[in-house]
């Protein structure tokens, strides 16, 4: 199980703050492109993804028990 | 550690209690940056704005910054507090304390902060307009996110 939280603009498109995905390996590009399928996200191509709290690169391995975060460009400040 | 150099809250910030967090026997100067709430952003008229942050990596993002300022000015110390959730026009959404022996790098730590908050940070803006509402994104209008990875390691030391 993978946990994948979700944020701003992605959170109100999908309805609600966090999904979970019963995987138990894929990689950074996998997830976007299969959030992507499933939820029609708009902001998935210019997202960043974190894996436990560290932004993590494309072909960064995500397992079973991580935390995600779908991270859309941040505009803190 | 009795206060927290980098944090994300739901109430109004104190800018007094993130000086007094930068205090230094050694320092000869503190800066402050505060953020506020504007409410004229291009034509459009803000009536409020709604904060959102991925709270734990968010202070873990300011953390890093802070060890950031600290590799590239020495004796530096920083603390950083950024508010979230709704705030009305001229309300702080942000403040950045650096204290310094000397006042240069006081400053322009402070400066590099605010542009790394803008670039490393989860949180997002929400602008609620008299007429409608949008999430803001990618407000340094660089595009930092096309390489996959906003610049996280330090490149350019001035």
């Amino acid at each position: 199980m993978i946990e994948v939280l979700l944020f701003a603009q992605l959170q109100e498109e999908v309805g609600k703050d966090k999904v979970r995905l019963d995987i138990k390996e894929i990689t950074v590009k996998e997830i976007k492109h299969q959030l992507q399928t499933q939820f029609d996200l708009s902001q998935i191509e210019e997202s960043l993804v974190a894996v436990n709290e560290a932004y993590a690169l494309e072909d960064d391995v995500i397992r079973s028990g991580d935390t995600v975060a779908i991270i859309p460009p941040v505009s803190g400040g | 550690m009795r206060n927290k150099m980098f944090e994300i809250v739901e109430d109004s910030i104190s800018v007094e209690s993130l000086i007094e967090k930068v205090e230094d026997r050694n320092a000869g100067a503190i800066t402050t940056f505060i953020g506020t709430v504007r409410e004229i952003t291009g034509e459009k008229k803000t009536v409020y704005l709604e904060y959102q942050a991925y709270k734990p990596m968010a202070e873990k993002m300011l953390a890093q910054i802070g060890k950031e300022i600290n590799q590239r000015w020495s004796d530096t110390k920083v603390a950083i507090t950024h508010r979230i959730g709704s705030l009305d026009i001229s309300e702080i959404a942000v403040v950045i304390a650096v204290s310094s022996p000397h006042r240069k790098p006081a400053y322009q730590a402070n400066e590099y902060a605010i542009e790394r908050i803008k670039q490393i940070v989860p949180i997002w803006k929400k602008e609620q307009w008299e007429n409608g509402e949008a999430w803001i994104g990618d407000q340094l209008e660089n595009v930092p996110y096309r390489a996959g990875k906003p610049d996280i390691k330090d490149e350019d030391h001035d």
